[in-house]
């Protein structure tokens, strides 16, 4: 319409000025021309002003830049004409290599955590002798305006591999809010979010293995939402497949797994800085099976059916000097988790003895930690680990169906470790570390575990979580 | 499930009844660029200032209230060229904030703007922790923040358009303010031409350019590596070979090494500001230049 309307005034405003050089007299023609002269001494004086002003821009140098960018120049990766654009637009990719060296007194085979359903997962020291670890394979980039995606593949040491994430991510669909779908690392407290190899330890907290079987992972969603505020305010909420214990892919509708959590943080100065944080989480399992003997040392394989409600505290404070941590700084980390499982726990399932009871439990951990980097590149920490095997109410045991020897595994323990480290990074993208452990987490006897451990990461340059 | 509920009604309230200010909230990642939105933003911008002149650029944490900041902040003033690539990204992710991610108008990285030196030819880390995008340091020739001024102007009209002129007029104020320190420096700087200079870390290669310096070695054996006991040993012997002038350092790096290479070769130490902040005499961009070039005067005599 607009494009019609703007033709048509144009044949008007032609057509007019037609027919007004038809009826001009000489006068006007004279007047036009001078109309014309005063209009070019005008432009001409306009003109003059430009060329100063810009004579005055070159002099000082070269300070009227242009808006846009300066064209960045390719380094020389490809000859000119072989690149493809499906080379140009590769996501960004990095490797970590990581590998140990393990001299532990007990055999690796029979580690157990005492006291606590076995969580049939990453438990346990890496085993004895050299390990190749995870290999970890990053690859991340932009999707479109609207969203990027994120990937880590894990290849283990026995030729296993796995996706640790897989998630596409989408930022500011409402002011502060950032969505992430696939498989996240949860959010469950602080160190669950971390990859392994950004860990400051070999191994996860015993309160990882016991309640998570290492670290978290979910097939589902989660968003978060920042608040507008000078002190960090974070909440978040999560909902997925919950397969991965305590939870177990119920072939059901709907979420298995929901978590809540929030954090807060700030500054103390320039020096120090913290995270505050919470978690609310529940799952439910259907004949959640583990591997037990019975009173008379034959095995029997139980299993769990029922609600897990945790919850769990978290705890970062960093420092370093003026907030330099080139030379020195500290860094101090502590979780607690607690945990509920109420339900019914059979006995033999599918077996000779088939019986099944009550089961609800209360069980905790914590764990803490301090790093400190005393000169740049060495850093040394210690780490004290805990486990409450709680209550724990067998309903089998409590008629007098079974006896307490029936379930040798949920015997009243509390495993513990007291661990000492330190690492040496030559560069941002290598590290070297020694680690010894007093491992209390069987029933009896201290496993004396001593590992060597490097991590490398080659490719693009990571960013570190707080 | 309740309590919870309540707790994030609390908090969206909080959100929603937060008056918005009237001033434009930027985030700088350094200290250059937040006492640049300063001088061309006025009263009409609130600058928070994500690191200090103390705080080594590359090695930055991704703190809760930096993410917290990231997430106010109507333009982000960072200088790109990988320096931040620890621990920008981060924010930006998690702040949710999308009016600053990078490609939109709330979003600068400096180095863009200006060309850059020391791009590599080859990409390796053998090499250690080299810039694709080359040297990062832009800050320190003063016709690149001439050429970053025009950007921020720029981008300030743009996202704050009721207060365009205001901009403008305080854009063209500074560039004048800025064209005749310039000469001044220039002028000032004339003895420090051919001064031979042996930084701690390659941070002060736009400066060197700038005022004709030479570059003879440096501390580090490549960047980001420190140098080890030996390494140092060695660098003695190649400065009285060489020759140098003056051993600088900027106020983020441990004084340790340098301080010891000084008194082993009797070559004058110079503490450098690097940015605003860095040394008392450098309380702004103007007094950043006035104090490098007072200082390294101070040297050559």
């Amino acid at each position: 319409m607009r494009s019609q309307k703007l033709i048509a005034s144009i044949v008007i405003v032609i057509a007019s000025h037609a027919s007004y050089a038809q009826s001009a007299t000489s006068t006007e023609i004279q007047k036009l021309q001078n109309e014309v002269a005063a209009m070019r001494s005008d432009y001409e004086a306009r003109i003059g002003a430009l060329e100063a002003r810009l004579a005055a821009a070159e002099v000082a140098g070269e300070s009227a830049a242009p808006i846009e960018p300066a064209p960045f120049v390719q380094p020389p990766l490809a000859k000119p004409g072989t690149t493809t654009s499906g080379n140009e637009f590769n996501p960004a990719a990095s490797l970590i290599l990581t590998g140990t060296y393990g001299q532990l007194s007990q055999n690796p085979e029979n580690y157990q955590i005492g006291g606590f359903i076995p969580s049939n997962g990453d438990v346990g020291p890496p085993g004895r002798s050299f390990r190749l670890g995870e290999s970890e394979l990053t690859l991340s980039a932009n999707i479109d305006p609207y969203f990027s995606g994120y990937f880590v593949g894990a290849f283990d040491g026995d030729n296993g591999t796995s996706v640790e994430e897989a998630y596409i991510s989408h930022v500011g669909l409402i002011p502060g809010g950032t969505i992430r779908f696939g498989r996240v690392l949860s959010a469950f407290g602080y160190l669950n979010e971390i990859h392994a190899h950004a860990w400051d330890f070999v191994d996860a907290p015993l309160a990882l293995q016991a309640f998570f079987g290492g670290q978290l992972k979910d097939d589902g969603l989660q968003a978060r939402w920042v608040a507008p505020t000078a002190l960090l305010i974070e909440v978040g909420v999560e909902l997925g497949l919950g397969d991965q214990f305590p939870g177990m892919d119920r072939q059901k509708n709907g979420a298995n797994l929901a978590m809540l959590f929030g954090h807060i943080g700030g500054d103390v100065g320039f020096s120090n800085s913290y995270r505050f944080g919470a978690t609310l989480y529940r799952s439910r399992a259907t004949q959640r099976t583990y591997d037990d003997l019975d009173a008379l040392g034959m095995p029997v394989t139980n299993a769990f059916t029922g609600d897990t409600d945790m919850w769990g505290l978290d705890f970062v404070w960093k420092w370093a000097p003026d907030g330099n941590a080139v030379a020195h700084s500290l860094k101090l980390q502590a979780e607690y988790f607690h945990r509920n499982e109420n339900g019914s726990l059979t006995f033999d399932l599918n077996g000779l003895q088939d019986a099944t009871g009550n089961y609800d439990s209360d069980q905790n951990g914590w764990y803490a930690q301090a790093v400190y980097q005393f000169t740049p590149r060495w850093r040394v920490g210690a780490r004290y680990d805990y486990l409450d095997s709680g209550t724990i109410d067998i309903g089998l045991v409590g008629s007098g169906a079974l006896s307490a020897a029936d379930f040798p595994i949920l015997t009243d323990h509390d495993p513990s470790r007291t661990t000492a480290m330190i690492d040496f990074s030559p560069s941002e993208f290598s590290r070297l570390r020694l680690q010894y452990a007093w491992d209390q987490a069987r029933f009896t006897n201290t496993d004396d575990q001593l590992l060597l451990q490097y991590i490398m990461s080659l490719g693009a340059h990571g960013a570190h979580k707080f | 499930m309740n309590r919870w509920c309540v707790l994030a009604c609390v908090l969206l309230s909080v959100g929603v009844s937060t008056p918005a200010l009237a001033a434009l909230n930027v985030f700088a990642c350094v200290p250059e660029w937040a006492s640049l939105a300063r001088e061309l933003g006025g009263d009409k911008v609130s600058v928070y200032q994500a690191s200090s002149p103390l705080q080594d650029p590359h090695r930055i944490e991704a703190r809760p209230s930096l993410v917290a900041q990231m997430r106010r902040a109507d333009l982000v003033i960072c200088t790109g060229a990988e320096l931040e690539a620890g621990w920008l990204p981060l924010l930006m992710q998690a702040a949710g904030n999308r009016n600053v991610q990078p490609g939109t108008p709330g979003y600068i990285a400096a180095a863009e703007y200006v060309d850059r030196l020391e791009i590599p030819t080859r990409l390796d880390r053998a090499a250690g922790d080299i810039h694709p995008g080359g040297n990062p340091h832009v800050q320190l020739d003063p016709r690149n923040i001439a050429k970053i001024a025009v950007v921020v102007s720029d981008r300030l009209a743009k996202i704050d358009p009721p207060n365009a002129a205001f901009y403008a007029a305080r854009g063209e104020g500074f560039q004048t303010r800025w064209q005749a320190a310039l000469s001044r420096w220039e002028l000032e700087a004339q003895p420090l031409k051919g001064m031979r200079v042996v930084p701690y870390h390659k941070d002060s290669v736009y400066l060197i350019n700038w005022l004709g310096m030479v570059e003879v070695m440096d501390i580090e054996p490549m960047p980001g590596i420190p140098p080890s006991a030996g390494y140092l040993a060695e660098l003695v012997q190649r400065i009285q070979r060489d020759g140098a002038d003056v051993i600088t350092r900027s106020a983020y790096t441990d004084p340790k090494q340098p301080r010891w290479l000084a008194e082993h070769t009797h070559v004058p130490l110079v503490d450098l500001p690097y940015t605003v902040g860095g040394t008392p005499g450098a309380m702004d961009l103007f007094g950043l230049f006035d104090d490098i070039i007072a200082r390294l005067k101070q040297a050559r005599k």
